[in-house]
């Protein structure tokens, strides 16, 4: 039986308590302790700056060729907080609560209520760090509204939320790398955690400029190394996200959870041709304003100028009245594949719907008439004060819009279709962040903790600072303090000599392949086949093929893949190589994983579990757990169930009728 | 933070530019209010006055070093951030980046310079030298008249010697290419002067773009007008 | 939008490491629609080139979203290409007509070594952040994020700063090879702030030290950064940079 350690007491007194009793390690022992950070988005780069002023020696690790680079620098949206300075009647309770609801009653009540505890320091941290958010006039922070909730309660920084957290947090992380405390390994690629005597000691990296492998040894590892949703090829994830980190660790020990929960984003600028190469998110708040549409009529051809009025279907609001263009992410994302799907889509590719703001524009221009006591305005002169209001309020994703498809969205409806954007899935953690491997931790996207089967909007940067700034500086000293009389890890330990030999095996053998299919081509396919049949909507029939398929596309990877130049310089086609090979074995498991999950919650749709309106049908007698799977070699897993216990929110059926 | 610190800085460097630069700025403008004298048609009566009446005042004889020291430190600074400024990038590009966002004059302040540097040489060697220090080789002597300005002192007569100057046309030419370079060089050099003090707020930025473009082109058509006004005798 | 097909000629810088002398490389490319982004037209050599067994062309990108700063290339004598406020990633081919040369270098500059083809070293921008582009509180420290209002415009200004994104075209558009815009994006992003003033003397002391070190170029203030800039950094940035150091450096009083 897995143990999340979850602290015993009263929700709202677990992380005090827990604080009030955990081991601490003094500062002369800090110092002489050190420990491995891969990644430093949001999670990382907090994690190494706090711990670096802790004290400890950190060495942190990122593939890209700067710490500022990593994937948390996209996020657009905003971070939500419990501040309540909108005095709206916001409370860290109403966060936990909206949080646990919006997961779709998947995740740990402990660990969320933590998570919105903390959330209002992360505000004071980064204000403090000098991350701009927006102001009112007054100078103090202003609050956006986002899905899922009916309080305001988003900071953000025009649609850079992301990159100035990013950026507050990686200035820290200078600032300790300045100090000597942080040693920082830019363009390295961890490809094994090692592990000696059931205790994550070290990794083995390769730097990613000359080739060479490299052993740091540690007396814990931190994994902080982002989502795998590059897994469907195709999605909102840079293009260097990948699951490697964590598969290494994975295959080392640590379990993998509810790998199958995936989050689909409505709004997302839909695919243009064969040679896509990536998907770009439109912001949520799109839908504040803009109304949804396909037409009525099936293979529509016309312009949708040319459709009247009454040939439009806005679907949304005729399927869901009450919330209507504001409906959860995973609901509003389903229904536009439903239409896509029936025949009703939108563009060259079909595979698109209508976000207009037509309506919009005239609105805000009718308004700014009265406004301007313009009682005669001819509609071409609304329509420009329309456009003007507009392109105030989103004037730089308009612009964004037009960059990628060459359209103008202030004249012609944007086309839109869901895409993979976030995956709630992840390394199995308890309590503490530590994986099922002792001194090996998770933080931030890569861990599966907080978000349940469904990630709210503006909660996975809270999520990521919050384990990096504040959950993790406490709960490693727990399990460093008995650790302080365990010597340093010589790099020369046999075990260490072990993991490189097989890093070094694994990369000669993917070089030595020298078949005649690019790992770009193989990495589409299985990009296809989890679309398709893991995608937004599965059954049990499709996971079945799709783990066949994927099983033939691993062979044909390891027999077939080319993979030219050398194992001793920049190799960028080998570094992708060991990631699609990784993503294969995961895909297979995130197939497993929704296969076994018979019943439909959050981003987890299964067609045979369906309401008659074709809404997701929960079984909370028998899935209300977290799978976590255990590695047992090829094609191989063994299944652990984590029970959710519920003890003050009391889970309901959603619905947005 | 040490003076020499400062002053090796990039930006200390630049600042010694832009002080040197607003001060030689500032000496333009003596030196156009008083040259512009030649206008009032007098057979250079109200010029020489003014001329010797500066000449004779101790102020501006120390100014005087002062401006030569200027111009030195702002020409070998000059010369020395350029210099150091072309060895920045090593190997490069096939294409050149051209035009967008900047004028050819803003980027060719090294070859302007070196231009006003030659024409100053030249235009010490034609007024400041026979003035200060006598006689000079290609023109004829020049009478020493007594300009009574009531303090009965001898001058030495500018006018008459800028009317012999600048009847050769090849000097004429020289001096209204030297005007030009001085133009393009204060077109970008009076704004980036205030920029490089720190001068940081956008609408006074504005204003001094456009008066630094005017100044720039109205005192160096003035300057380049009086050898021209000269040569085709309009100066009486 | 009409779309179309081109077929190209693309000269591109092969290099294979930082000792080695690069060269030039010729390359056709053949059906490219006017909907594909640059990088995936450089996506669509590239598999090219695997298939004939050759090494794929090496470039930075990762989120191809225009805001990781990764992607770097000089296209036809400009950073990232001929449009305005646009890195690579998200210049489309819509820029380029049938039939085009297209060339494309890295940036160049001695402080950006090239790493490999198109890859360049910008690790001096992190070295300038370390010396001196943070503001020193340590986890925990901070007061409400309300306690101190902020002058919106002053905040606005500073998020305006705050955008740059580390690309470093500036640095390759620039005659000097300056990193003033983005050093300067930094100061005033920090020094617009009521948190940055404690240490803003030291900070722009020691970037500006930083930045001369590695071996940067002076600012002429020509204005070909602002224009490249993807982010639209404004090179007032770079006049209150002066100001800043100015103030800090006349103020000082060591001898
Ligand atoms: C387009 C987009 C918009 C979003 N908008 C929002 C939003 O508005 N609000 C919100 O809350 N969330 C948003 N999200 C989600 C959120 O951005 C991410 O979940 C979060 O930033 C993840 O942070 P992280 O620190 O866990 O990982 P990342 O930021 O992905 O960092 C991963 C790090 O790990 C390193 N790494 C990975 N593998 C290895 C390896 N093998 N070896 C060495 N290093 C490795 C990388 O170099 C990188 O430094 C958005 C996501 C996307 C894609
Ligand atoms: C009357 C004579 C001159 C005047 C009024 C003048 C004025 C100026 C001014 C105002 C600037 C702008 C400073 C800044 O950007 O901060 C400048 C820059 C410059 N000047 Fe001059 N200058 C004169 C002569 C010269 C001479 C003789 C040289 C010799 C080479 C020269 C070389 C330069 C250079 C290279 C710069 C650019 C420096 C840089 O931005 O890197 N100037 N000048
Ligand atoms: S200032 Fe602009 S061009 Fe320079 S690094 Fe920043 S974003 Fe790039
Ligand atoms: S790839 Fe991230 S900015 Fe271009």
């Amino acid at each position: 039986m897995l143990d999340a350690k979850i602290p015993e007491g009263p929700l709202e007194q677990k992380w005090l308590d827990y604080k009030g009793h955990c081991k601490l390690v003094n500062p002369t022992n800090k110092r002489k302790m050190e420990i491995i950070i891969i990644g430093t988005g949001l999670a990382g780069a907090s994690a190494a700056a706090s711990l670096g002023e802790l004290g400890y020696k950190v060495k942190a690790f990122c593939y890209q060729d700067s710490p500022r680079r990593a994937h948390s620098i996209a996020a657009q949206g905003g971070i939500n907080a419990a501040k309540n300075y909108q005095n709206d009647g916001d409370s860290v309770f109403r966060l936990f609560y909206d949080t646990i609801k919006g997961g779709d009653y998947r995740s740990r009540e402990g660990n969320v209520h933590r998570l919105a505890e903390v959330s209002v320091n992360i505000i004071d941290q980064c204000v403090a760090q000098g991350v701009p958010f927006a102001r009112e006039y007054g100078g103090l922070l202003s609050n956006r509204s986002f899905g899922g909730t009916q309080v305001q309660r988003t900071f953000y920084a025009a649609g850079q939320t992301g990159q100035q957290l990013l950026i507050g947090a990686y200035q820290a992380l200078e600032r300790q790398i300045a100090l000597g405390n942080v040693k920082m390994y830019n363009r390295h690629e961890m490809l094994d955690v090692v592990v000696v005597d059931g205790k994550a000691r070290g990794i083995i990296a390769r730097n990613l400029v000359s080739g060479e492998l490299e052993r740091h040894s540690g007396y814990a590892v931190l994994l902080c190394s982002g989502g795998y949703g590059n897994v469907f090829y195709l999605s909102t994830n840079a293009m260097g996200s990948n699951v490697t980190a964590a598969w290494k660790a994975h295959k080392k020990g640590a379990f993998f959870a509810n790998p199958c929960f995936t989050q689909i984003h409505p709004t997302c600028i839909p695919v243009s041709g064969e040679h896509q190469s990536k998907l770009t998110l439109m912001s949520e708040s799109l839908r504040n304003d803009g109304r949804i549409w396909v037409p009525k009529k099936q293979n529509d051809t016309r312009r949708a100028a040319d459709i009247p009025e009454d040939e439009r279907d806005y679907y949304l609001e005729r399927r869901y009245p009450a919330f209507g263009n504001l409906v959860p992410r995973d609901v509003a994302s389903r229904a536009a594949k439903e239409r896509c799907d029936a025949g009703y889509g939108v563009g060259t590719s079909k595979q698109a719907v209508y976000l207009d703001y037509a309506d919009a524009i005239n609105r805000y221009g009718q308004i700014e008439a009265g406004k301007r006591d313009i009682h005669d305005a001819n509609p071409a002169a609304i329509i420009a004060m329309g456009k003007e209001v507009v392109k105030e309020k989103y004037g730089n994703l308009f612009d964004m819009y037009e960059k990628i498809t060459g359209e103008n969205p202030y004249e012609v409806p944007m086309r839109i279709y869901p895409a993979v954007h976030y995956t709630m899935g992840g390394i199995w953690v308890d309590y503490e962040l530590q994986t099922t491997v002792l001194g090996l931790y998770s933080l931030g996207e890569a861990n599966f903790s907080d978000h349940g089967a469904n990630r709210l909007g503006a909660s996975a940067l809270m999520q990521g600072l919050a384990d990096g700034y504040f959950v993790i500086p406490y709960t490693i000293g727990n399990y460093l303090a008995d650790q302080i009389r365990v010597a340093p890890m010589s790099v020369d330990h046999p075990e260490f000599i072990a993991a490189e030999k097989e890093v070094a095996e694994r990369l000669n053998r993917l070089m030595n392949i020298k078949g005649k299919t690019s790992v770009e081509s193989l990495h589409k396919r299985l990009g296809k086949i989890m679309w398709d049949k893991c995608g937004m909507a599965r059954n049990a029939q499709g996971l079945q093929e799709a783990i066949t398929e994927i099983r033939q596309l691993k062979e044909e990877f390891w027999s077939d893949v080319r993979i030219p130049g050398e194992i001793n310089e920049m190799n960028n086609e080998l570094d992708k190589a060991g990631r699609v090979a990784d993503f294969i074995e995961l895909g297979e498991l995130m197939c497993l994983d929704a296969l076994q999950r018979n019943e439909s919650c959050g981003g987890h749709f299964r067609e045979e579990f369906q309401t008659e309106e074709g809404e997701a049908l929960r079984d909370d007698a028998h899935y209300m757990y977290v799978a976590a799977w255990e590695y047992k070699g090829d094609h191989n897993w063994e299944l652990h169930k984590e029970d959710l216990v519920y003890e003050v929110v009391k889970p309901t059926q959603r619905s947005y009728k | 933070m040490t003076w020499k610190q400062m002053f090796t800085s990039s930006i200390g460097q630049k600042f010694v530019m832009a002080i040197t630069g607003i001060f030689l700025i500032t000496f333009l403008v003596v030196h156009v209010g008083l040259n512009a004298c030649i206008w009032a048609n007098d057979n250079g009566e109200m010029f020489n006055t003014g001329a010797n009446f500066m000449a004779s005042m101790l102020v501006i004889r120390i100014m005087e070093v002062v401006l030569f020291a200027g111009i030195i430190i702002h020409t070998i600074q000059g010369l020395v951030l350029t210099a150091a400024n072309n060895s920045k990038r090593k190997v490069g590009y096939a294409v050149e980046y051209g035009n967008r966002g900047s004028k050819w004059y803003s980027r060719s302040m090294g070859l302007l310079g070196t231009l006003l540097l030659l024409f100053l040489i030249m235009h010490i060697y034609h007024f400041w030298v026979p003035s200060r220090l006598g006689g000079i080789a290609n023109i004829k002597p020049l009478q020493e008249i007594d300009y009574s300005n009531g303090l009965g002192k001898q001058y030495h007569n500018l006018y008459l010697e800028m009317i012999q100057v600048f009847q050769n046309p090849l000097i004429v030419i020289l001096y209204v290419l030297g005007c030009i370079s001085l133009a393009y060089h204060l077109m970008h050099g009076f704004e980036s002067a205030f920029r490089t003090i720190g001068l940081h707020n956008n609408r006074y930025l504005k204003m001094l773009r456009h008066l630094g473009r005017g100044f720039a082109i109205i005192v160096s058509a003035a300057f380049a007008m009086m050898p021209i006004s000269i040569y085709l005798g309009w100066v009486k | 939008m009409e779309h179309y097909n081109m077929n190209l000629t693309l000269k591109i810088w092969r290099q294979k490491n930082v000792n080695a002398k690069g060269g030039f490389e010729t390359y056709k490319v053949t059906d490219i629609s006017s909907e594909m982004s640059f990088l995936e037209m450089i996506d669509v050599l590239n598999e090219d080139l695997i298939n004939e067994g050759k090494d794929p062309i090496a470039f930075d990108h990762d989120c191809r979203e225009g805001i990781c700063g990764s992607c770097s290339m000089y296209i036809n004598g400009k950073p990232h290409g001929p449009w305005k406020a646009t890195t690579v990633c998200q210049l489309h081919m819509r820029a380029f007509k049938d039939g085009e040369t297209i060339v494309v270098e890295p940036w160049r500059a001695n402080s950006f070594p090239v790493v490999k083809d198109l890859v360049v070293d910008r690790s001096a921008f992190d070295r300038i952040i370390q010396a001196g582009g943070y503001i020193s509180v340590n986890t925990g420290n901070a007061v409400d994020g309300n306690s101190i209002p902020v002058d919106k415009d002053k905040a606005d200004k500073s998020f305006a700063a705050a955008a740059c994104i580390a690309c470093g075209a500036c640095v390759a558009a620039c005659k000097n090879s300056s990193a003033m815009l983005f050093v300067s994006a930094k100061i005033s992003h920090l020094a617009l702030l009521p948190q940055g003033h404690p240490e803003r003397k030291s900070r722009a002391i020691n970037m500006v030290a930083q930045m001369d070190k590695e071996g940067f170029g002076s600012c002429t203030n020509i204005g070909a950064c602002e224009a490249t800039c993807p982010k639209e950094i404004q090179i007032t940035n770079i006049a209150r940079l002066n100001a800043e150091y100015l103030s800090a450096s006349l103020s000082s009083d060591k001898d």
